[in-house]
């Protein structure tokens, strides 16, 4: 039940990905003879499959490796493009590292970047955004909806004010596409970062929507070569990655409404197995604009690897960074406000399309099972039974 | 991440948890650590006046695997030995029984702060306290 880090590849799109592998293994930059055409013929009609999920036109998709590099070419490619122009750049906190890096990197380089913050809800404030514009402002990067807490930021709105102020838009949607209906026209958008493997598609597929008209956006490659993808993207296409990552697109296209009813269903099914057997949970991040598949709570007095390890054969993350060398626990959580006491102690679950009813109950029982066990565990849990505030105890740190 | 199997029989089957009376003139509290970082040990221990013997050792933690292991660890260890014997146990005795990686070895130093604060805490009741040895558990309760 981590499917906001991964998906299963769906079986149609495997079956449609094998021949790219055996007898139509043909380059699609193969201009001379028949193996080449089918490649390329498959690549074409990945690159319509893709820009029908998103309202854009085919010759907008740009293949690239995956979502962190179509991330970096969107935000280093107009940093480079339009120097001449401007060198502020505008994004927010609970960006992936995949924008948040690459924003540290072009700081280094001499652009000034604005993180701006969230409100308790996860969403930004639009009059933050307004008041950060400036005439040097090239490019705002907002992503659609969050990978931790499953948030969606007000798109249409920013996509609004990025077209008034002649900024580009990029947002990277990486959990968003496939998942809830995105459309570059409606939600002005200029740029968006999009991921197979979240959409399931194969890994080591991605693609770079990059607006055409109204505005025309031009990228500084970052890749140079060969001069595929129109000189954005050089490098030879992976003919069977992008086949599958059009079918799982299509997929997604077709069965969307349906599917968004059914994880949606599965997801409250959770949250409500979970949240009427255990007191003191809390769900981070607002419910109401948020993906259909996605909840994450926390569980005061329970720190998340050690429930992590009480449900070791549930898929799930957490918050709690006590696996990484900087112990700082999840950076978003901090972001929406929510204290590290309860960042330590939270579970993301991120629910998939081959998840059943089952899966989902099986999980819930476990949690709530773990749950209680470690608060039997927890001196917080007795010493908040016992009446004492903890958060206002004077700890001293070891 | 992998959990050695050691500290998965810990925490699967975690020795001593529990509470003992705080009150008691013969038990000693520490209680180490922060929840902002992640880690919270309580280890509490019976204390035999006249032997100085460990009679009994509980604990809860909040925290991760490797912090439960480390604790539940700790009191099996304490348990028996005099005072001065529990003293001389090390944060590295711990790494190794467990076979902590780095990134955990903070947790048997919290084992280990656990072990001293909770002696201190005691001796503070029995009169022999210093001043230098107050624990943060100390000032915790108080």
């Amino acid at each position: 039940m981590d499917n906001h880090a991964t998906t299963p590849v769906d079986p149609r799109v495997v079956d449609a990905m094998l021949p790219y592998f055996t007898e139509k293994f043909g380059n699609a930059a193969s201009r001379n003879h028949a193996f080449g055409w089918a490649g390329e013929e498959a690549v074409e009609n990945a690159r319509a499959q893709i820009a029908q999920l998103i309202g854009a036109t085919p010759k907008e998709i740009v293949f690239t490796s995956g979502a962190t590099e179509s991330d970096n070419l969107a935000i280093k490619g107009v940093a480079e493009m339009y120097r001449e122009k401007g060198n502020h750049i505008i994004t927010q906190v609970t960006e992936h590292k995949a924008v948040l890096d690459t924003c540290k990197r072009l700081e280094k380089e001499g652009y000034e970047v604005t993180y701006l913050p969230v409100e308790k809800s996860g969403q930004i404030n639009l009059d933050d955004l307004r008041r950060a514009i400036t005439p040097k402002t090239i490019l705002i990067s907002i992503m659609y909806a969050n990978n931790e807490i499953g948030v969606i930021q007000p798109v249409a709105e920013i996509g609004k004010i990025a077209k008034e102020k002649g900024v580009f838009f990029h947002s990277d949607g990486v959990q968003a596409v496939g998942k809830v209906p995105v459309d570059v026209q409606k939600d002005g958008i200029d740029l968006l970062s999009i991921s197979a493997h979240k959409l399931y598609g194969p890994k080591g597929v991605g693609a770079l929507y990059v607006r055409r008209k109204n505005p025309r956006v031009q990228l500084t490659a970052m890749v140079d070569g060969g001069g595929h993808e129109r000189g954005m993207r050089s490098g030879t296409l992976n003919v069977p990655g992008i086949v599958g990552f059009g079918k799982a697109c299509e997929l997604c296209r077709l069965e969307m409404a349906e599917e968004t009813k059914k994880l949606s269903a599965l997801r409250d099914r959770l949250k409500e197995a979970i949240m009427s057997k255990l007191d003191e949970t809390f769900i981070n991040g607002t419910m109401e604009h948020h993906l259909p598949h996605n909840i994450n709570i926390s569980f005061a007095y329970v720190e998340g690897e050690s429930l992590l390890m009480g449900i070791n054969d549930v898929a799930v993350s957490s918050g709690s960074a006590c696996t990484s060398a900087t112990l700082e626990p999840s950076y978003v959580l901090k972001a929406l406000g929510v204290g590290e006491d309860l960042a330590h102690t939270s579970i993301r679950f991120g629910i998939g399309r081959f998840n059943t009813e089952e899966e989902v109950d099986y999980v819930a029982n476990r949690v709530v099972e773990t749950v209680n066990r470690l608060r039997e565990l927890s001196p917080l849990y007795e010493m908040a039974k016992e009446g004492t505030d903890v958060s206002k105890m004077n700890w001293k740190t070891a | 991440m992998a959990y050695s199997d050691k500290v998965i029989e810990h925490y699967n089957n975690p020795r001593n948890v529990g509470s003992l009376d705080k009150k008691d003139p013969n038990v000693g509290t520490g209680l180490v650590g922060a929840p902002e970082c992640g880690d919270v040990m309580k280890l509490q221990m019976k204390i035999n006046p006249d032997t100085r013997v460990i009679e009994e050792a509980k604990f809860k933690t909040f925290g991760c695997g490797s912090a439960i292991a480390s604790s539940s660890l700790a009191t099996e260890w304490v348990r028996g030995k005099t005072v001065e014997e529990a003293l001389s146990i090390k944060n590295t005795d711990i790494v190794r029984e467990l076979s902590l990686p780095p990134v955990k070895i903070h947790c048997s130093v919290l084992a280990e702060d656990a072990i001293k604060a909770a002696i201190s805490d005691w001796k503070k009741k029995a009169g022999e306290g210093d001043a230098a040895a107050q624990t943060s558990a100390a000032q915790a309760h108080s």
